[in-house]
């Protein structure tokens, strides 16, 4: 069958219901094609061995006449979900050979629905980067251009998707992790409400703002994966207890008459000519659609980052004193229990991990915990305040993802700062804890992909996945695959 | 106010982390740069606002105290860096006398 791995989730489960192909064939296409095409992006950190024996399975409950989700559909996870006896290292040296004794619970539910496992995607060393140079095994390349950085931290699971190294793939966000790699590589990426999604099995970096999502070539399929792992986890008490709607039908639904808000910070100095120029475009295929736009503010947006980097490190240096040597990961003995600590964490972290660990120690310290910490959670509030001011007067708001295309790798990672603030377009929507979507909205002339972002009320995921999903009605960027990995 | 090099020494050893001289000079330079920054924060008056430490509002979640199976020890033990019988091996903590 013709270009078969082309195809998007929605429509591979049609052709393998109707028995036009079986899960083993398409899973042995996706793994051909990994081997022939992963050396050029290095998006794969471990191989599922199981993989053929998921799918046959797969093909026995078809045969039986079951109708899971995905039942068959290859899919790879970021290399930070737990996956029962297949290794999970979070691209850090410190977990190089930890194989999890047991499933996240969106694992479980992924089985559950029958997905066939392809293996485990690179990213930065426990989730902390913005352009996968942070991972302790290497960088991931972008497909669209080598040179270029994939985004972070869910890098991998961005460039498998737009290389079609799988047929969708799931990511975590914390501060734009999965809405900006999805942006820089071209492909779908949708960070849910913090709530919507449990994270139990998720190796935690900043346990208020981490939150699971699908990275996929469409957003029906974006849907459908979101249907599957949504809902209450009685092991994560995070985790909302409200009913899941039926995604993939109700995005299907027309956006005429709703109101969509450009916030005019989103759209000043510092962001790149082209990207702005490609969002306008997309504004325009909105209005023909009925969409009404209207300019808002969010007058607190400079302030998301520092807001950030003090967030997020401070949960994070919490989160990661677990790392001990003791009870799992690399021990590296010295002289004493303390000092066993000392050279294990100091050998087995990455420079990024320990400088968060780091600026975090210092804001949670004695003394300057009310300066740093407790200021940052205030203006955390004024930020969530601002959105939900605007959302008083529009349904959703659009913004570019990214203030600038794919870097090059290698140009920011000297620099802490100025990668920090590739995020400025992102980490507002974790600190309110509100859904967001990136998509595919064009090119610039050197045929970099540009992101657009959709922002929900919270819980709303269905307007802004009904708003993608009209727009790629009336366009075929997603479609799109970087020319070289078009072949079989 | 800028972090002094033993303020960086004493939050590595909070943090349980080791560093080289040159390291800790690296460290310096970057986080006086990144909470400069930060410092940003303070042209906000944030007098009369609540902290937000959390976006969902919910209380505390209970459940039965219910004895649930557990997953088996040798799973547990898999990943020790050292095991004995049952128990991970540590460093001595206690000394002879």
């Amino acid at each position: 069958m013709d270009r078969i791995w082309a195809l998007p989730i929605h429509e591979l489960r049609e052709k393998l219901r109707k028995k036009e192909i079986s899960a083993k064939e398409l899973t042995q296409i996706f793994l051909k094609r990994i081997e022939k095409y992963d050396e050029k992006i290095s998006s794969y950190l471990t191989i599922n061995e199981n993989a053929l024996k998921e799918a046959e399975e797969a093909d026995s409950r078809i045969a039986g006449g079951e109708e899971g989700e995905l039942l068959g559909i290859p899919l790879a996870l970021k290399d930070i979900f737990l996956t029962k006896g297949l290794r999970t290292t979070c691209a850090s040296k410190i977990l190089e050979n930890f194989i999890p004794p047991y499933d996240s619970t969106v694992v479980e539910k992924l089985k559950k629905e029958g997905y066939v496992l392809l293996g485990k995607l690179n990213l930065d060393e426990f989730a902390m980067g913005s352009s996968t140079e942070n991972s302790a095994f290497g960088p991931t390349h972008n497909p669209w251009n080598l040179e270029r950085a994939p985004g972070g931290s869910s890098g991998g699971s961005s460039a498998a998707m737009a290389a079609r190294l799988a047929a969708g793939t799931l990511g975590t966000d914390t501060g734009g992790s999965i809405r900006q790699p999805a942006a820089f590589c071209g492909v779908v990426g949708l960070k849910p409400t913090y709530g919507r999604v449990t994270r139990y099995g998720i190796i935690a970096f900043a346990s208020s703002l981490d939150q699971v999502g699908p990275i996929t070539s469409d957003v029906e399929d974006a849907a459908i994966l979101l249907k599957v792992i949504a809902g209450k986890d009685p092991k994560d008490s995070t985790s909302v207890d409200r009913e899941v709607p039926d995604y993939p039908s109700l995005i299907k639904e027309k956006v005429e008459g709703l109101k969509i808000g450009l916030p005019e910070e989103y759209f000043g100095d510092g962001v790149d000519e082209e990207v702005l120029k490609r969002i306008e475009d997309a504004i325009k295929v909105l209005e023909k659609l009925g969409v009404q736009f209207k300019k808002i503010s969010l007058p607190h947006t400079e302030y998301a980052i520092a807001t950030y980097y003090i967030v997020a490190p401070a949960e994070a240096s919490s989160n990661l004193a677990r790392y001990d040597g003791i009870r799992y990961g690399l021990r590296v003995k010295g002289k004493d229990l303390i000092d066993t600590y000392f050279e294990t964490r100091s050998k087995g972290f990455g420079a990024e991990v320990k400088r968060r660990i780091m600026l975090g120690t210092y804001a949670l310290s004695s003394g300057y915990y009310d300066a740093y910490y407790l200021k940052a959670l205030k203006v955390r509030t004024i930020i969530r305040n601002d959105f939900l001011e605007a959302f008083k007067e529009v349904d959703a708001i659009i913004t570019p993802t990214t203030p600038t295309p794919a870097f090059k790798l290698g140009e920011k990672i000297s620099d802490p700062l100025r990668m920090y603030l590739s995020d400025i377009f992102t980490v507002s929507v974790n600190l309110a804890g509100l859904p967001g979507i990136s998509i595919p909205a064009g090119f610039t002339q050197n045929g970099l992909p540009v992101g657009m972002q959709i922002i929900g009320r919270p819980f709303d995921e269905v307007t802004i996945m009904r708003i993608g999903y009209n727009y790629q009605q009336e366009t075929d960027w997603h479609r799109r695959i970087p020319s070289q990995f078009e072949e079989d | 106010m800028a972090l002094t090099r033993e303020e960086v020494e004493n939050v590595a050893k909070l943090a349980r982390l080791k560093f080289s001289e040159e390291e800790i000079e690296k460290f310096r330079t970057d986080l006086n740069r990144i909470l400069d920054y930060i410092n940003k924060l303070n042209e906000l008056d944030t007098e009369n606002i609540e902290p937000t430490s959390h976006v969902v509002e919910m209380k505390n979640v209970f459940r039965e105290d219910r004895v649930e199976e557990s997953l088996p020890i040798e799973d547990i033990l898999m990943n020790a860096p050292e095991k004995k019988d049952r128990f991970f091996v540590v460093p001595r903590v206690i000394q002879e006398s």
